[in-house]
């Protein structure tokens, strides 16, 4: 039976979804608008909201002490190359366990997965001394390799999820029409799979992006990417609300883009394709 | 070409068998069915042929060449899936050219092909849409087209029709025969729809758990089935099993009646009971007899003029030439 919706009803829960999603984005909202005022107004206390001198100082500042740009390329890169590397691992992993799996398939998923239930910090020291060691510290490589292996372990269940939705027969129909293995995968099943690859990437990008423990911890200068970005406005200097507001916003402007314009695929991704 | 020896073929999964050594042979330009209940291995065979599983252990050999260990990409069959298994993201054309795409055909006379066989199947219309605009006769249709195509050594067919309804059903099951009797391509299709297999086969296999329990031809098995087993599964409604006097009458351990074989009557005859249901098709009438101290239903067969209703008592003789016996381990006494 349907559910009856009167009027009323409506009201109550559009309302009561506004106020949640206002809330959610408050502190966004308030980091953009912080990053217009002045560093006095910034820290004016009873808060000042729309009714200031909005000004564009901030972004100067800040464009003038840093550059941007290497912080943004270094994101980029670093966002995009985990990404891509993870993707050349992580499709024949979910491919084999989609549709060859082995007793112990269930297992080895959720071994992948509890890795992620580990404190970082638990494996920051031995992973600072093999990054010593191998004179990989601020550099992009060795964060591009971190963050792949950080993020592989849902890439892998995201792309099993969605393979697994494939019907077996498609593949097989395949096999009996002529298709080698090198075949099944490029016109079959990525076609099919297209979909899911590309939540899957936008997922793990915005993750990487958006890594702050081990890109402070692993970079100084050469390789740090937007997060070292905001950070470096936040500690030494004592209070710039106004200008850690403008790099913040510089810094999450790129992936709110982004994800603002895929959201039907971020959707599909977070949910881990439970519902079709 | 497509003469397919099966010869001693086992299939194991894990500790389970699910096809103990089987041997058989089909001719080329026969029309096989494999038919069982659920379960038998009949689909597992199938696999087996086509090479989407392995062979425990045995040999197939597909026109005296040993196919065992052949990927099923090399071994000239084509296959028509129970659930159609069309490439959901490519139009009808390019569907049903896919095959000869993968064997590396020229484009002119790739479309020249799919163009006859979307005239044969009637498709013609349809070829730039997707599968997903298609009802599900034509998808039928399609996955029929990309397996005819490429002029395969045989067919296999994994319950084609189990998808589509009752009267699409009966009009596909002639078009695959008269497809058949035109190419004249060894078929080998695979049903637990009885009636299917009655109406399509060259030979019947029928099959339970693994073994197989009789081949022969349509009217073989339905003239002398071998076991129990055979005697009740082919045939519709099903043969009336009696044990027991009435059976020991005949010297057999159980006697099979065919409701058909089995004339009814107001006033006389050799059995009698109450009627429990009457199907009236129009064409027939089919009774369930309770009552009759010879097994819990008889089931007859009689004109569909005859009006006995639920509660009337009726009375029944089978006709002596036809009545099948079987001994005490089911095999029938010849």
């Amino acid at each position: 039976m349907a559910r009856a919706v009167t009027t009323q009803r409506k009201i109550i829960n559009t309302t009561f979804a506004w106020m949640v999603g206002l809330l959610i984005f408050f502190p966004i909202m308030w980091t953009i608008l912080t990053s217009f005022k002045t560093e006095a107004t910034a820290i004016a206390d009873p808060p000042v909201w729309f009714f200031f001198d909005w000004t564009l100082d901030n972004y100067r500042v800040v464009q003038e002490r840093s550059d941007y740009s290497r912080f943004l390329w270094n994101s980029i890169i670093i966002a995009g190359g985990s990404t891509f590397m993870g993707l050349l691992i992580a499709i024949p992993a979910a491919w084999s366990m989609a549709f060859v799996p082995s007793k112990r398939t269930k297992d080895i998923l959720l071994w992948m997965l509890s890795t992620k239930m580990l404190p970082a910090v638990g494996v920051l020291y031995p992973i600072y001394l093999i990054f010593i060691r191998f004179g990989l510290l601020d550099t992009r490589i060795g964060l591009t390799v971190v963050l792949m292996f950080i993020n592989l372990p849902i890439m892998v269940w995201m792309l099993y999820t969605y393979f697994k939705e494939i019907p077996g027969e498609i593949l097989e129909a395949a096999r009996m029409d002529g298709a080698g293995l090198r075949e099944e995968i490029l016109y079959v099943l990525t076609p099919m799979a297209l979909p899911g690859i590309a939540s899957t990437v936008l997922l793990n990008v915005i993750l990487a992006w958006n890594e702050a423990f081990w890109t402070l911890n692993l970079t100084a200068a050469k390789a740090a990417p937007l997060t070292a970005f905001i950070a470096s406005y936040s500690s030494p200097e004592g209070l710039f609300y106004a200008k850690l507001s403008a790099a913040s916003t510089m810094a999450i402007a790129p992936i709110l883009i982004l994800g603002w314009f895929s959201q039907k695929q971020l959707v599909r991704g977070l949910t881990f394709g439970a519902v079709k | 070409m497509g003469r397919i020896v099966l010869d001693q073929v086992t299939k194991s999964f894990g500790d389970v068998t699910v096809i103990p050594p089987l041997d058989l042979t089909i001719e080329d330009g026969e029309f096989a069915v494999f038919v069982g209940p659920s379960g038998c291995g009949k689909s597992t065979l199938l696999r087996l042929i086509a090479g989407l599983e392995d062979v425990t252990s045995g040999a197939i050999r597909i026109d005296g060449e040993d196919a065992t260990s052949i990927s099923p990409a090399k071994r000239g069959l084509a296959m028509v899936f129970q659930s159609y298994a069309l490439y959901p993201h490519m139009s009808v054309r390019k569907n049903i050219a896919f095959p000869l795409r993968m064997a590396g055909m020229d484009k002119a006379e790739q479309d020249r092909r799919v163009d006859l066989a979307a005239s044969v199947l009637n498709l013609t219309d349809y070829l730039d849409r997707r599968p997903g605009q298609l009802s599900g006769g034509q998808r039928q249709r399609v996955a029929i087209g990309r397996a005819i195509v490429r002029e395969p050594a045989a067919f296999l067919f994994d319950e084609p029709l189990s998808n589509l309804d009752a009267a699409l059903r009966v009009g596909m099951r002639l078009e695959i025969s008269e497809l058949h009797k035109r190419l004249k391509t060894t078929m080998i299709y695979v049903t637990h729809d009885q009636v299917e297999a009655m109406t399509m086969a060259d030979k019947i296999v029928v099959l339970r758990a693994g073994f197989i329990e009789q081949v022969g031809s349509p009217l073989d098995l339905y003239h002398a089935p071998r076991n129990l087993f055979v005697a009740g599964f082919i045939g519709s409604p099903k043969m009336n099993l009696i044990a027991g006097a009435e059976a020991a009458k005949h010297d057999a351990h159980t006697i099979g009646v065919r409701p058909e074989h089995i004339s009814v009557s107001a006033t006389d005859g050799e059995w009698s009971g109450v009627v429990a249901v009457s199907e009236h098709l129009g064409s027939d009438t089919f009774f369930h007899v309770h009552q009759t101290g010879l097994a819990d239903t008889i089931t007859v067969r009689a004109d569909g003029e005859v009006g006995f209703r639920h509660g009337d008592r009726i009375h029944m003789t089978p006709r002596a030439d036809v009545i099948h016996r079987f001994d005490e381990q089911g095999l029938r006494i010849a």
